[in-house]
C-alpha cells in the first residue's frame, strides 16, 4: 500500500491542512482499491465457485493475467466498424472510474461530495451501459445487435428501480446525496431495520444483479448465442479492448456491491467528523471496512449462484417488474409508516 | 416500551404483513402462496402483540396469540391438506399444484399491486388524519393488503389461490380493525375467527368435491354446463 506510507509521513502537515487533505487521500486510496481490487473480486467469486462445484479453480489472481495477456495483443478493429466500437470501452472504463471516484464506499468526506448525486451515479452507470450496447450494434453482426437489444431492455427495467428504491432511502434523509445518506444511516443503525430501508435493500439488490448480468438474469460465463446478453455485445472485442471491458465489468461490480454495503451496512465508512490522525485511522478502517463488506458480498453472490439457474429471457421482465414494486413499496413505506414526517 | 421501539416493532410487522401480502401475486408455486399466507399470519400476530403491549394489556395478546394460531398454523395447515389431497388421474400434478395461467400476467399483476398501494394510500388520507399515530398511519398498509386481495380473487384461476384471496381480505380487515380501534371485543373476534375456519372448511371439501368430480379446480372451465 503506498497510500499509507506516504500518508504517514505527511500526518505532520495534514493537522493544518484539514480535513480535505484527508478526504482527497481517502479518495484516491478507494480509486485505487476498487482498480486494483476489481478483477481480485471476479477472481474470489469464480474461485468460490469453483471449490462449491468441486473444482480447483484458476486461483484469485487469474482475472489480472487474464487482464495482463490481453492488454500485450494487438489491438484490432473489425472490418466496417467505426467510432462508437472504438469509443465504448473507454466511456465504460471511464464511467466505473468516476463512479468509483464519486460514491462514498471509505469514507462520505471526499472532495467530490457534492457530485455523489444518486442521479448522477445512476446516469453514468446508465451513460457506460449505452456506450457498450451502441459498440455491440456497431459491428452489425447478428449477435451484438440481439445483445444490444437485450442489454437496452434490461437497463429500461433497471434504472427505474435503482432510482426509486435509493428515493425511498433519500425521504428520510432529505437529500438525493449519497454520503448525506450514509452518514445519517452510520449515526442511526436502527434505521437499516424500518421496513423502508429492507425492501430498498432487496429491491437494489435484485437490480444489482441484473446490472452486473449476474446468474438469475445474465450468465457472465457462457457464450450460449439463446441465452447471452453481455456477452453477445462484446463478442467482437479483442485485445486491450477487451481488457478494458472485462475490468471495468469487474468494477461496476464491486462499485455496486461496495454501494450495496455501505448503505445498508454501513459500519466503518469514514464521515470525517475526527481530526488529524483520528481521520487517518477512521480512512484506514474505511479502506479494511470496505475490503471485506464487498469480498463478503461477493462471496455471497457467488454461492448463491451455484444454487440458481438462469431465469429465462421472457421471465426476466417478470423479476425486474418485482423489484421496481419492491421499491416503490420502500417509497411508499417510507410515507405510511413515518407518516410523511 | 418507549415510543420510537414501539413505532419501529410496528413498522416492521406492518412491512412484513404487507410484504406477504404482495409476494402472493408473485409467486405461482400454490404450495409458496400457502407458505406466504403463514408468514403473513405470523406478521398479523406480531403486530396485534405489539399494541397489546404498548397498551399493557393482556388480553389483547392473548387475542393476539389466538389469531396467530389460527392464521398462521391452522388455516394454512387446511389449506395444505387441500392441496395434498390425491387426485383420480387426468391432470399432473405439477400442472395442478401452480397457478399456469392467470387472467393477468404476472409482470402486470405486480405492476397493478403498486397502483393499488397509491390508491389505499390515497383513500386512506382522511382516516390518518383524524389521529395520526403509529398505529392509523399503518392504515393505508391493510387497505393495500385488501385491495390485493381483491385483485388475487378476480384474477387467479385456481380454487386454493381464490380461498388465499378471499382470506388475506380477511386478515387486511382484521388488521384495519385492530389498527384503527386498538381491539375489538373478544366476542366478535372469537365470531369472526369461528367464520373464517368454517369458509376455508367447507371451500376444502369443495375443492376435494371439485376434483374428484371434474379431476381439476380450475374454476373457468366450471362455467359452462355438461352433461
Amino acid at each position: 500500500m503506498t497510500g499509507l506510507s506516504s500518508a504517514g509521513l505527511s500526518s505532520a502537515g495534514l493537522n493544518a491542512a484539514g480535513p480535505d487533505a484527508v478526504g482527497l487521500i481517502a479518495t484516491v486510496l478507494q480509486v485505487v482499491l476498487v482498480v486494483v481490487g476489481a478483477p481480485l473480486l471476479t477472481g474470489l467469486m469464480r474461485q468460490v465457485r469453483a471449490r462449491m462445484e468441486g473444482r480447483a479453480g484458476a486461483g484469485v489472481l487469474q482475472p489480472w493475467r487474464d487482464l495482463r495477456k490481453l492488454l500485450r495483443k494487438e489491438p484490432i478493429d473489425p472490418r466496417g466498424t467505426g467510432w462508437p466500437f472504438r469509443l465504448a470501452p473507454l466511456v465504460l472504463a471511464g464511467t466505473a472510474l468516476v463512479v468509483a471516484a464519486v460514491v462514498p464506499l471509505v469514507t462520505t468526506a471526499s472532495p467530490l461530495d457534492s457530485a455523489a448525486d444518486l442521479f448522477a451515479v445512476t446516469a453514468l452507470l446508465a451513460l457506460g451501459s449505452v456506450a457498450l450496447a451502441l459498440g455491440g450494434l456497431d459491428t452489425g453482426t447478428a449477435f451484438g445487435g440481439m445483445g444490444a437489444s437485450r442489454e437496452v431492455t434490461v437497463l429500461a427495467l433497471v434504472e427505474p428501480t435503482i432510482l426509486v428504491s435509493v428515493f425511498a432511502l433519500s425521504v428520510r434523509a432529505g437529500s438525493t446525496n449519497l454520503g448525506t445518506i450514509v452518514g445519517l444511516t452510520e449515526a442511526d443503525p436502527m434505521r437499516v431495520l424500518s421496513p423502508a430501508s429492507l425492501l430498498a435493500a432487496v429491491a437494489l439488490a435484485l437490480v444489482t444483479i441484473a446490472e452486473t448480468g449476474r446468474i438469475p438474469v445474465d450468465n457472465p460465463s457462457t457464450h450460449l448465442e439463446l441465452t447471452m446478453i453481455h456477452e453477445a455485445m462484446v463478442l467482437e472485442y479483442s485485445g486491450p479492448d477487451l481488457a478494458l471491458i472485462e475490468w471495468a465489468s469487474a468494477a461496476r461490480l464491486t462499485v455496486l456491491l461496495g454501494l450495496l454495503g455501505s448503505l445498508f451496512l454501513p459500519w466503518g465508512v469514514a464521515t470525517g467528523g475526527a481530526a488529524g490522525m483520528g481521520a487517518l485511522v477512521a480512512v484506514l478502517v474505511g479502506v479494511a471496512a470496505f475490503a471485506a463488506k464487498t469480498a463478503v458480498l461477493g462471496m455471497l453472490l457467488a454461492a448463491g449462484e451455484v444454487f440458481m439457474a438462469k431465469l429465462r429471457l421472457f421471465r426476466i421482465p417478470e423479476l425486474l417488474a418485482g423489484s421496481f414494486l419492491l421499491a416503490l413499496l420502500a417509497v411508499a413505506a417510507s410515507y405510511f409508516l413515518a407518516g410523511g414526517a | 416500551m418507549s415510543d420510537s421501539l414501539y413505532a419501529q416493532w410496528l413498522a416492521l410487522a406492518c412491512g412484513a404483513f404487507l410484504l406477504a401480502g404482495v409476494l402472493v401475486l408473485w409467486r405461482r408455486d400454490l404450495a409458496a402462496i400457502v407458505r406466504l399466507f403463514a408468514l403473513q399470519g405470523v406478521a398479523l400476530g406480531a403486530m396485534v402483540v405489539v399494541l397489546g403491549l404498548r397498551q399493557g394489556s393482556v388480553h389483547l395478546v392473548a387475542v393476539a396469540v389466538g389469531v396467530g394460531a389460527l392464521r398462521a398454523g391452522l388455516l394454512p395447515y387446511l389449506m395444505r391438506r387441500a392441496l395434498d389431497t390425491p387426485r383420480p388421474g387426468g391432470e399432473t400434478a405439477a400442472d395442478e399444484a401452480r397457478e399456469t395461467r392467470p387472467l393477468v400476467n404476472v409482470a402486470t399483476s405486480l405492476l397493478a399491486a403498486a397502483v393499488l398501494a397509491l390508491v389505499a394510500y390515497a383513500v386512506s388520507q382522511p382516516i390518518v388524519r383524524l389521529s395520526p399515530d403509529p398505529a392509523t398511519r399503518a392504515v393505508p398498509v391493510a387497505l393495500t393488503v385488501l385491495l390485493v386481495g381483491f385483485f388475487v380473487l378476480v384474477t387467479r384461476r385456481r380454487a386454493l389461490s381464490q380461498v388465499v384471496g378471499f382470506l388475506l381480505i380477511d386478515n387486511a380487515i382484521t388488521a384495519t380493525a385492530f389498527l384503527t380501534t386498538s381491539g375489538v371485543p373478544l366476542v366478535v373476534e372469537l365470531g369472526v375467527s369461528l367464520d373464517v375456519l368454517l369458509a376455508v372448511l367447507v371451500l376444502q371439501v369443495l375443492t376435494t368435491r371439485m376434483r374428484a368430480a371434474f379431476g381439476g379446480t380450475d374454476l373457468d372451465e366450471l362455467r359452462e354446463l355438461h352433461d
